[in-house]
């Protein structure tokens, strides 16, 4: 009986510790025929490679290691932007599937059946290749919005400048701390008293009250730069001022955000519907309005169905943004385990670090949201 | 004839309400049509703002007076129940009638009245549509990617016989039905293998031998799509029991097995599979491309399919295993003969999900170099006596990979109804 239980492990075990016994000497052998050396002292060296669009103070001087750091931003730039997007979209979409609306409904569910069936990467090629290609050059681009232009180099929106940025981000987080007690102080009150605020209206007002005052008072001010056409050559053109969004990421963006939408919708939907008939009309034979149903019994019910998938479907978003290599956004593949890996030649180094950060971001938003599940999960006594 | 009230459309004045409602839905359309397609703005005279909103503006008036109830005629009843039951949904199914005015044309027109698809030169291409013409010159390479042209019967067949073979399952003699599974999951695997390896690869019985460098195209997606499918379910099968042993050193090791494959994305697998798994050979070692392709995806894939797994082996009741445990059954019979067999039942949309997924990843191994559909795409659009072709080409490929995932996706759904049992 024990060695019943024993033996696998045992075997088990053993096999792991070959694999990685084998794999470790041969590792050694060839680095050592090869006289690389296994560290990682190579990210304090000048990474001597210019990278086309970072958020922080790069250039060719600087090292590996902020190179590193440039594209983690990227990956982590397009992914929050995805993230986001998609969650819009989908709500919008997996709620208009369910809508009694013929027209609504059959829309939704050919947008779904359209965009889930296309492999992601052939949407992002299709994106960049051939829709954004077919944009004007900039001198030919016309006015959007009154603001803004769309060109085949990207899109150019005007900037903010800020003055004394840093009173109005204090104010932000001042405003935010006093909802949050505010929001304590009503629930407290509810439970004690029965006193229903109007929560959210008074949250907003002081979300947007507070850091306006400091544009009277703080000295905050802002201003906007606009693009401007400016000639660099006889035939190049090129916008000054505002902020240029490079293509890569607008495709990227474009193509992460349609495709992972299709599923959270679908995620929503079984979420909508897998709250019982009873449920609605136990709600609204109390009295409850149809608005006081939606808030406090159907979405509060919906959400705890509707969050575990959609947390996997963030989780692909971030896996899935490391395509940009493949069109040349430089995120984190591209800079590092691209043309970091092919300036330095170490492989094993720069696979770990690149996987061992995917690693990171997956497992810390998978806790995050575990926690956050358990938050809302039904308390049962 | 009642008083005519012109908020309230009500059934004694039908014939007007209606008629006045086809006339504001008609000029609706008539405004957006001759707006968008001849740049004539019949309603100019009024401000900017409020002339651009004019054709919303008149259907939704139309659909107001065709919001009749019980009007006594089916039809329109039908369609007030679905399209039009308030205001503001008939500002919503109006816009998607707008939508569709606008989208279809165009598309039709450069999909089929514009395109061009007689010749074969680039110059055959007058029409301001589709150029198909590129579609069917490239036709073969992107089927088959650098195969040689006059081998190509040698993958065609190969196919042709797996299909077969795939088929054959179903006239099985209900005597050898037991088998089924040990046929799909061992003998058309390695039948498959021997054919890919003799008859597409050759080398042998006096075909040419054709390099992996050189397979492509969609046959390559296919190829890597069907090994990776059936490699990837047994060690997903293998994982998940893993990960729900009593013995702490197997649990453990399979979970982090699971959690390691599933944290990364597979384009970083496929970079570790091209550069970093050659150094953890021996020296002078060389595994061919494709094959550590394939190895990396399906333990990639594995690792999603044991998650699966694990879920139809979490939704059974405990009832199950004391009763084959009643029964003296051990633990290889216990799963085999009774927790398997429901478990999978169970979880065959999530698998089929997972394999869809497979086939939506395998444009992803351009990485190492090795080029299916997209691949091909990407390569034929930078030839240089094809340029600015890139739309046809990713339409075509996008056409293709939504029939495949879309059929795909329905017969997952038909094989769950037919597998439905109730509890």
């Amino acid at each position: 009986m024990k060695l019943k239980k024993i033996l696998p492990q045992f075997l088990t075990l053993l096999f792991i510790v070959l694999i990685f016994g084998f794999f470790t000497m041969n590792a050694q052998e060839n680095m050592d025929t090869r006289g690389i050396e296994f560290g990682f002292g190579f990210l304090k060296q000048e990474a001597s490679f210019d990278i086309q669009f970072s958020l922080i103070d790069y250039d060719g001087s600087k090292s590996y290691a902020r190179a590193y750091l440039v594209g983690l931003l990227n990956t982590l730039l397009v992914s929050a932007i995805g993230i986001v997007l998609c969650t819009i979209l989908g709500v919008v979409i997996g709620v208009a599937r369910l809508s009694p609306n013929y027209l609504i409904n059959r829309t939704a569910s050919f947008y779904i059946e359209f965009f889930r069936n296309i492999p992601l990467l052939l949407q992002i090629f299709f994106w960049y290749f051939a829709a954004l290609r077919a944009l004007p050059m900039p001198e030919d681009a016309s006015l959007l919005l009154g603001t803004s232009y769309m060109t085949i180099k990207g899109l150019y929106t005007p900037a903010p400048i800020w003055n004394n940025f840093d009173v109005f981000l204090i104010s932000l987080i001042i405003s935010l701390v006093i909802i949050f007690f505010f929001n304590r102080y009503a629930k407290r009150k509810q439970e004690e008293a029965g006193i229903q605020y109007p929560k959210f209206l008074i949250s907003l007002g002081i979300f947007i009250i507070i850091p306006a005052l400091t544009f009277v008072f703080g000295g905050v001010d802002l201003q906007w730069s606009f693009p401007e056409l400016k000639q660099l050559a006889k035939t190049s053109f090129t916008y000054e001022g505002g902020v240029g969004i490079p293509p890569e990421l607008i495709a990227l963006t474009l193509a992460l955000t349609l495709y992972t939408a299709t599923f959270i919708a679908e995620n929503v939907r079984a979420g909508i519907q897998g709250i019982g008939k009873g449920q609605k009309e136990a709600a609204a034979s109390i009295g409850l309005t149809p608005g006081q149903v939606l808030k406090l019994v159907i979405m509060p019910q919906a959400l705890r169905i509707i969050i575990p998938p959609t947390t996997n479907q963030y989780l692909n978003l971030t896996k899935n943004s490391s395509l940009a290599a493949a069109i040349a956004y430089p995120d984190l593949v591209l800079v590092f385990a691209g043309t970091a890996m092919m300036q330095t030649g170490r492989a094993i180094e720069i696979v770990a670090i690149t996987m061992a950060t995917y690693l990171t971001i997956s497992l810390s938003i998978s806790v995050f949201m575990n926690w956050y599940n358990k938050s809302i999960a039904i308390k049962e006594k | 004839m009642s008083k005519i009230n012109l908020l309230k459309p009500n059934r004694e004045n039908i014939n007007l309400f209606l008629a006045l409602g086809v006339l504001f839905f008609s000029l609706g359309i008539i405004d957006f049509y001759l707006n968008n397609f001849y740049e004539k703005n019949i309603t100019g005279f009024l401000p900017g703002f409020i002339s651009f909103f004019t054709p919303l503006i008149f259907g939704m008036i139309g659909l107001h007076f065709i919001r009749i109830e019980f009007s006594g005629i089916k039809k329109l009843d039908e369609l007030n129940k679905n399209i039009n039951t308030s205001n503001f949904n008939a500002a919503l199914s109006f816009c998607i009638i707008l939508l569709l005015i606008f989208s279809i044309p165009p598309l039709l027109n450069w999909f089929i009245f514009d395109a061009n698809i007689a010749g074969d030169t680039k110059e055959a291409c007058t029409g301001g549509g589709a150029c198909w013409v590129y579609i069917k010159v490239w036709f073969n390479r992107f089927m088959y990617g650098m195969y040689p042209n006059a081998e190509q019967w040698r993958v065609n067949a190969t196919f042709i016989i797996v299909l077969v073979l795939m088929g054959l399952g179903y006239f099985f003699p209900l005597r050898f039905k037991k088998y089924l599974t040990l046929y799909y999951v061992i003998f058309l695997p390695i039948i498959s293998f021997l054919l890919i390896y003799y008859l597409i690869s050759g080398g042998e019985f006096g075909l040419e031998w054709v390099e992996t460098g050189a397979w492509g195209g969609l046959s390559l997606t296919f190829i890597v799509s069907f090994f990776s499918l059936i490699f990837c379910f047994p060690i997903g099968m293998m994982l998940a029991l893993g990960r729900r042993s009593d013995l702490p050193v197997v649990k453990y090791s399979s979970l982090t097995f699971i959690e390691f494959w599933r944290g990364v994305p597979l384009i970083t697998v496929l970079f570790m599979s091209a550069v970093m798994f050659p150094m953890f050979l021996p020296d002078g070692t060389y595994v061919d491309k494709l094959i550590r392709v394939i190895a990396a995806i399906v333990l990639f894939e594995a690792a999603y399919t044991a998650e699966v797994i694990r879920g139809g082996l979490q939704a059974l009741p405990r009832g199950q295993y004391d009763a084959a445990k009643s029964l003296g059954m051990g633990y290889w019979r216990l799963h085999l003969l009774v927790i398997l067999p429901q478990a999978l039942k169970l979880v065959i949309p999530g698998i089929a999900n997972t394999f869809l997924a497979l086939v939506k990843d395998t444009p992803l191994i351009f990485v190492v170099g090795l080029l299916e559909l997209a691949g091909m795409l990407g390569l034929a659009k930078t030839n240089p006596k094809w340029l600015g072709f890139s739309m046809e080409g990713y339409v075509f490929a996008g056409i293709i990979f939504w029939i495949i995932c879309y059929s795909m996706s329905k017969y997952s759904y038909n094989l769950e109804l037919k597998y439905k049992t109730d509890r």
